[in-house]
Parts: C-alpha cells; structure tokens; sequence
C-alpha cells in the first residue's frame, strides 16, 4: 500500500501542475499600465511555489516508496546532513525567496498605492451599495457637489444624496450607472460605501480595492484598451451579493466625449 | 511538582449516571464529549457543504425536506440566494469553531495530555467541565439560529460590521446575528477556561523525570496552542461582546455615521467598521494555528511511531511550533490587504507571513527527511499522517502567493483563497483528527478500529480531496469570486479552449464547478464509512491491548481505556526521552518513557554528525 500512495502522491503531484503548465487557467489579459509587474510577480511566485510543490511530494512520495515494506529489522539510516542540514537549507533557501518575492513584491504594490495620481488625471466618484455601484463625474465646472447622506432617495433617482436646489457644484454633476472612461487617461477612483462593506473588483484592470463604510479611499489606474470589463464585487455584503455588478466602458477618447455628453444630458 | 497531582486518587471514582458520563469532572469523558460534539458538527457542517456545492451547480434542484428547515429560505426545497449565505455562514462557523478548534486540541488535547504527561487528571476537573458544558451551549445557542425569525446570519464566519451590526442589512441579522455573536462570545469562554487549565496542567502536574523537552510533540503541541488561545480568545471575545452591545444596546462601537440601509438613515455613529476586522483577526490569524498546530503535534507522534525511529531533531518540531505560535500574532494584517488601512502596514504584515514559512518548512522538511532510512509501517493512521504532510504542503504554497499584497490585489476574494485555507487548515487539520482517531481509538474505547474500513476511507478522502481543492486554485487563477450564491458573471459561461498532448477541447468554469460538486458529495459520502467504523468499531471492534502500536509515550503504559485515575493510582516514573525506537542496544524496537531498561541514549545534537 506504501507503494500505492508513492505512486498517487507523485501522480496527484504533476496532475496538479499541468493545468497550470499548460496555461489553462490564467488571469485575462492585462488592460492596465501597472497590471504587468503583478502578472511579472504572480508567475515568478508560480516557479518558485511550483517547484517547492513538485519537490516536497514527489521526494515525499519517493521515500514512502523505498522506505515502506522493508525487510522486519532492517537497518535504521540516517538523512546525510540530519536535522542542521535540513534547517540550515530551510533558512537559507526560504529566506532567499522571502527577500527576493518581497523586495520585488514591494515596487508593484508601490505602483498602485504609494504614488498620488497626477494633476490631470480624470476623477471619478463611485459609490456603493446594496446592491449596485453607481459613479458619479464633476461635470463641467469639474467640481464634485457636497453629499447629503439623509436624501439619498433610489425611489427619486437620488442615489447619491445631492441637493441640487441648494449645492450649485452639484447642478452639473452627472450619475451614471455604467463606468465610462477613456483609455490611457489616468483615473483618479474615489471611493465610498452608502452602507455596508463592498468591494471594487476588475480583473482585467489588475486592481482590487474594499469600500469602508465611513472611510473615503481612493485609487488610480490607467486602462490601455478599449472594451466593456465586468466590475463586481468581492466583500460579502447580503443576499444579491453575487449579483452586485456595473460595467467598466473603456473607450476612445472622442467615444468618451460623445459618451458623458449623452449622460449629461440624461441627468 | 508530581505530589500535586494525587488528587484524584483522593476521592472514590464516581459512582451515579449523571456524575460518571454528562457532568463528569474525568478529563476522558471530556476529552471524548470534546470529540463527540465535534462529529456532530462536523456532519452539519458537512451536510451544510453538500447542499451549498448542490445549490452553485445545480441552483434549481429541490433538496427534499430542506422547506421544512426553513420555507423562506427553501421554498419548495429550492435554495434561495439568501438561504446560500446563511448556509454558509453555518458551515464556516461550525467547522472553524466547534470542529477545527474542538476536535484536535480540546478532544485529543483534553483526553491525552493528562495521561502523556503521567497526571491523574487537569490541574482543574471542575473548569474543565465548565468549559466543555459552556461550549455545549454556544453549540446549541449557533444552531438555534437554524430555527429562529429569518434564520442564521448570512454575513459569514467572520461577521464583518456593519453588515453584522446591522439588524436591518440583509435575512439572518436580526435575530441570527445576536445568537451567532452570543454564540461565539461563549465559545471563547470555554475555550479560555480549556487553555488556562491545559498551560497550568503541563506545567504543574508532570510525573516525576517528566521534563519538559521529555514530553511528547502533540503534548507541545497542546501547550503552544493553549499559549495562543489564551491570548486570541481573549481579544475575539471582547470583539464579540461589543458586537452584541452594538445590536442590543444601542451603541457604536463598529458603526461609522451616515449610513443609508434601505433608504433609512442609520442612527448610529462614530464607529469603525476596520475596528472589527483587527480585533477579529488578531484571533482569527492565530485561530488558523489554533487548528493545525494540535494536527502537526498529533501528526508528528504518530510519524515516529510508524517510522520506527526518531525524528531528526525533537527540538527543531518544538522551537518551530513556537516560532509559528508567536509570528502568528503578528500576521493578522495579511488578511486585510486590501480593506483600506494604511497601505505601508501592508508590506510590514506581508513580511512576517513569508517568515512564517521558514518554520512551517523546517517541519516539513524534518517530517520528510526523518522517512530517510526509516522502517516506515502503513497502517491507516499512518497513511492518513503522510496525507497530512502533503496537504499541508499544497496548501502552504499557495500562501505564498496570498502572502504578498501585490499578488492579494488580483487573487483576494477569489476561490484561490477557498483553496488554500481549505487544504491548509481545513482538510490538513482533518487529516491530522483522523490519523488520531486511528490511532488513538484502541486507546480511547478499549477496541481496534477495522483497518480495512480505515484504508478505504484514507483512499476516498485522500484523492476526493485533491479532486475538491485544487481546482478550486484553478478557478481563483481566473478570478472567480467566492461567496457568490450564482456564478452570473459573463466570463464563466465561456469555454476555455484546452490543447493538451495533442487533444483540443474546451471547459468553461461552471464544468468545473461540476467536477467539484460531484467529487464533494462523493467525499462526504466517503466519511459515513469512518462514522460507521467508528460506532460498529466502539461496540463490536477487537478487544485493544494494552499498546497495539508498540508506542513509547505513557498513554500506551496504562489500560486501554484507563482507569478513571488514569494509572490505576500508582504514577509512572519517566526515564527516557519520548521516542525511543530502534535504538542500537536495547532489548527490544522501541524503549518506554517509563521502562528503567538502561540505554545508552545519544545526544540529539551529537547523532546527526
């Protein structure tokens, strides 16, 4: 029986890998200008955490092989090395890798967090909630209208809580339900949850990032490509969680133009 | 300080029904009410699973007899997406708590400890009546919320405010909510009880030559885990008390200002909603090796046991149990990423995580590098040992990824994450209480689990397993998001094209949700085989000697089962380090820790060279 498990052990082992070798499953195609030091990371972490896979069962499988059904009495061997060798290779190897995936690690995320978004980039408020994400653009005076949480109103269409009456930076500004924006323009995404926790997730855009209820975050990014990416949500937030979803439009730069003129106009 | 520990030699064995099997101060009886409630919530967990993979692939199926559990959440039978939610929460909550946390450190730990270390009984027989009973009434107080209003919460096991604070935000909690919140509470409770009584019983009541670097690994293991539990369940059952006061009694304590729920404006302020998430992961991290350290322990006693000879180093296990115990308190952060805290603490948390993997390898490497040379005998403990190092190393290396928050922005809230807690802490965890129940069954009720059923089960678990988690890596890879009750996306009905080995065809990921529904009832069907071995073993099984697997730790110097002082009131007297098997010069395989046979014992640092 020792053989039997050597043998699935190894077979689960490259079973496990060849779906990842062959390319099956992996992440749609980069549409951001950051995306790629993820993608450059995730399979640099792919080799490293694929061979210490491969090795551990495989070596594991190989001694259960030799090492079961021997001979009553036979001798008892020791590892060449013991324990000091085994944990000096630990320390050395692992920590190799540790300082290594974070040293490069470190600039990806630096890329997307620790760098403010440029003077011109294009901002855009988004707003969340049970369960819809609705955005919101400064219009014309480029300008965002202050928010009033107690007239928020999705009977009245007043998703986010303007006073237009009262507020004249909130006359111009126009709600979309759609994300539209233009490609390589940089983004300015501000962030806020009308209730509960909430997620903000494009996998295309390589980008992930919770709403807090209370907190007011922020994101940048810059989209390469024209297309329609699904943007949904990832933080539990109640029963039409996995229904919780708007579209990311990314367009041409004259496209965009036509477009926010038409939702202006639909305000 | 052996003298202490004659107290229960100075009373009479207990004589009535009551006092002998339901309040019984005996740390066996607890040790196996321990284990008994964690079966019990490990089959509603697992049937909580079936009808959760059911419902993803097959959203239209009408379970029969499930409208009885709830007709709003099953009308007809047919699970709603709400009744999803709440299934799940049900599912997380009970497997993490009462199975993962019960099972292999309160039901072993409770039911061996005692005897490994040659002590009569805890150093405190009452408190640990008093936490098994105070666990048994969260038990009962989590699954009321089955049958209470809109049944169970449906904000999952890690009940994140304002969702959970909320009564108003969803099905599940109003009621569901405050009995899950009360649930746990108590639960920290029993557990705080448990872990103080388990550090003063190894420190105080170990027999006479019983040092400390003489007791077994699942011994340190049990202690290190009770070091972390006093410490987490400390800080989680505040967390939980101020939830509580937040739904019942009016206060903010995780509620920020100006939050519409409904077109209402909620009348609370001043909270913080990332409050909760610290104070619930700086337990929930440490929670994870909660679970898996009594595993590893149990584990690694049980592999020197069929390798019929010592692990490289004993010390090497311990110092790394211990590394592991404290860097888990500095990790929490990893989990939180992405939820808006400051974005430099993220690289200071990613840090420690990927350190963490240095012990975690060591002990790796020392499990696999002892089998060298070793006379390694199969049996279904063992073989369910062995699975263990494989789970826990397919499922740390996917931490590695999660581990850096460059690579956590694109796989965070996707299925990859699903795949390597389950095989990490979940599945690893498991493996670790079957491979004890083999093991220790004989020892436990006095009769020989059938081996043959034993196989059986190893064999259906073993590759059901692989068959359940990986794929789910597979899925995360492309992004699929967890914790959706239907997968509505666009880019899950499209079929990937596959060219493989010359074959060209295609899978979409809905397929593969498939291929994971089916092997998961098949694997969970594969478990009623250990529930039947274990009952028809429990009454019907060979009669067990005194030590069927010819171990060297002191529960194998006593009767199977012990006497209710354990020793039948004459304590062991310890010579020997714990694992003295195949040591050149001695009259036999394998020496007892309380045998005086003099052997000429090599120094741990000396043998390797």
């Amino acid at each position: 029986m020792g053989k039997l498990l050597a043998v699935t052990l190894i077979v689960i082992a490259i079973g496990s890998a060849i779906p990842i070798l062959a390319h099956i499953w992996v992440p749609p195609a980069d549409i951001s200008t950051h995306g790629y030091q993820i993608d450059e990371q995730m399979s640099d972490t792919m080799v490293e955490a694929g061979i210490c896979f491969l090795a551990a069962q495989i070596i594991l499988g190989v001694f259960i092989w030799v090492f079961s059904g021997r001979k009553p009495g036979a001798k008892l061997r020791t590892f060449p090395g013991g324990a000091k060798g085994l944990v000096g290779a630990a320390f050395i190897l692992v920590g190799l890798e540790v300082i290594i995936l974070g040293a490069f690690g470190k600039k990806a995320w630096a890329t997307i967090y620790f760098t403010p978004p440029g003077a011109d980039a294009l901002p855009v408020q988004v707003q969340a909630g049970q369960f819809a994400f609705y955005f919101r653009y400064p219009g014309a005076d480029g300008k965002f209208g202050p928010l009033h949480p107690d007239k928020i109103n999705e009977a009245n269409q007043n998703i986010f809580g303007l006073d237009v009456d009262h507020d004249p930076d909130s006359k111009d500004d126009i709600v979309t339900a759609e994300m539209g924006v233009p490609a390589n323009k940089e983004i300015h995404l501000l962030m806020h949850a009308k209730d509960v926790g909430h997620s903000f997730y494009v996998r295309e855009l390589r980008i992930q990032q919770d709403f807090v209820p209370g907190l007011d975050l922020s994101l940048h990014f810059t989209a390469t490509k024209v297309g329609r990416y699904e943007i949904v949500c990832t933080q539990l937030c109640g029963l039409g969680h996995y229904n919780m979803k708007a579209y990311l439009n990314v367009m041409s730069e004259p496209d965009y133009e036509a477009w926010i003129k038409q939702q202006a106009s639909m305000q | 300080m052996h003298e202490l520990s004659t107290h229960a030699a100075n009373h009479a064995p207990p004589q009535s029904f009551l006092r002998k099997y339901v309040f019984s101060v005996d740390h066996k009886v607890i040790g196996k009410q321990y284990y008994g409630l964690g079966l019990l919530a490990v089959l509603i967990g697992m049937v909580l699973s079936w009808l959760m993979r059911i419902h993803l692939v097959w959203p239209n199926f009408a379970i029969p007899g499930l409208q009885w559990l709830s007709s709003a959440g099953a009308p007809g039978g047919v699970i709603t997406p709400e009744y999803y939610l709440q299934l799940m929460t049900m599912h997380g909550t009970l497997m993490v708590f009462f199975v993962l946390t019960n099972v292999p450190f309160a039901g072993f730990g409770n039911y061996f400890l005692p005897i490994q270390i040659g002590a009569e009984d805890m150093a405190f027989p009452r408190f640990n009546m008093m936490s098994f009973w105070v666990t048994f009434v969260g038990f009962c107080v989590l699954v009321a919320a089955f049958f209470v209003g809109d049944g169970p919460p449906l904000s999952g096991w890690t009940a994140y405010a304002p969702l959970s604070a909320i009564p108003g935000s969803g099905p599940g909690q109003a009621t569901g909510q405050t009995l899950w919140a009360i649930s746990i509470a108590t639960f920290c409770i029993g557990q705080l009880l448990g872990s103080l009584n388990f550090i003063t019983t190894t420190l105080d009541l170990r027999t006479k030559g019983m040092t400390l670097m003489r007791m077994p690994l699942c011994t340190w293991a049990w202690f290190i885990t009770s070091c972390i539990g006093l410490l987490a369940f400390a800080v989680l059952l505040p967390a939980c008390i101020l939830l509580i006061l937040d739904r019942v009694a009016g206060t903010s304590f995780f509620v920020p200002s100006n939050l519409v729920v409904s077109d209402q404006l909620v009348n609370l302020s001043g909270g913080s909603p990332l409050l909760w998430q610290h104070l619930f992961w700086f337990f929930g991290h440490p929670e994870v090796y909660i679970a898996i350290l009594p595993a590893a322990g149990i584990v690694s006693h049980i592999l020197v046991n069929s390798y019929r000879r010592p692990l490289l180093s004993h010390k090497a296990i311990i110092y790394c149990m211990m590394a592991i115990g404290f860097l888990s308190y500095m990790v929490w952060g990893h989990h939180m990423f992405l939820s808006g805290m400051n974005p430099f603490s993220a690289l200071v948390f990613s840090f420690p995580t990927l350190v963490i993997t240095i012990p975690a390898t060591i002990l790796v490497l020392i499990w696999i590098g002892s089998l060298y040379g070793a006379n390694l005998q199969i049996n279904s403990a063992s073989l369910f040992a062995l699975g263990f190092i494989s789970m826990f190393v397919s499922g740390g290396v996917s931490g590695f990824f999660l581990a850096q928050p460059s690579i956590d922005v694109y796989l965070h809230g996707t299925y990859f994450v699903v795949g390597h807690f389950h095989m990490v802490m979940g599945v690893a965890a498991i493996f670790g209480m079957f491979a004890g129940t083999y093991f220790w069954a004989p020892k436990m009720f006095g009769r020989m689990m059938n081996e043959t059923w034993g196989k059986i089960h190893f064999w259906g678990t073993f590759v059901g397993t692989y068959c359940i988690f990986m794929p789910f890596h597979y899925l995360g890879m492309i992004g699929n998001v967890r914790r959706y009750s239907a997968f509505v996306d666009d880019y899950l009905q499209v079929p990937q094209p596959v060219s493989l080995l010359g074959l060209h065809f295609s899978v979409s990921p809905i397929e593969v949700h498939e291929f994971i529904s089916i092997a998961a009832l098949f694997t969970g069907a594969v478990q009623l085989i250990f529930v039947y071995n274990l009952i028809y073993s429990r009454f019907k099984g060979t009669p067990a000697p005194e030590n069927p697997w010819q171990g060297t730790s002191l529960e194998w110097a006593t009767s199977s089962p012990p006497p209710w002082d354990n020793f039948g009131g004459r304590l062991p007297v310890v010579y020997h380090d714990p694992y003295q098997y195949g040591i050149e010069g001695a009259s036999g395989d394998f020496v007892m820790q309380n045998s005086s046979e003099h052997i000429q014992t090599v120094r741990e640092d000396k043998k390797v060279i």
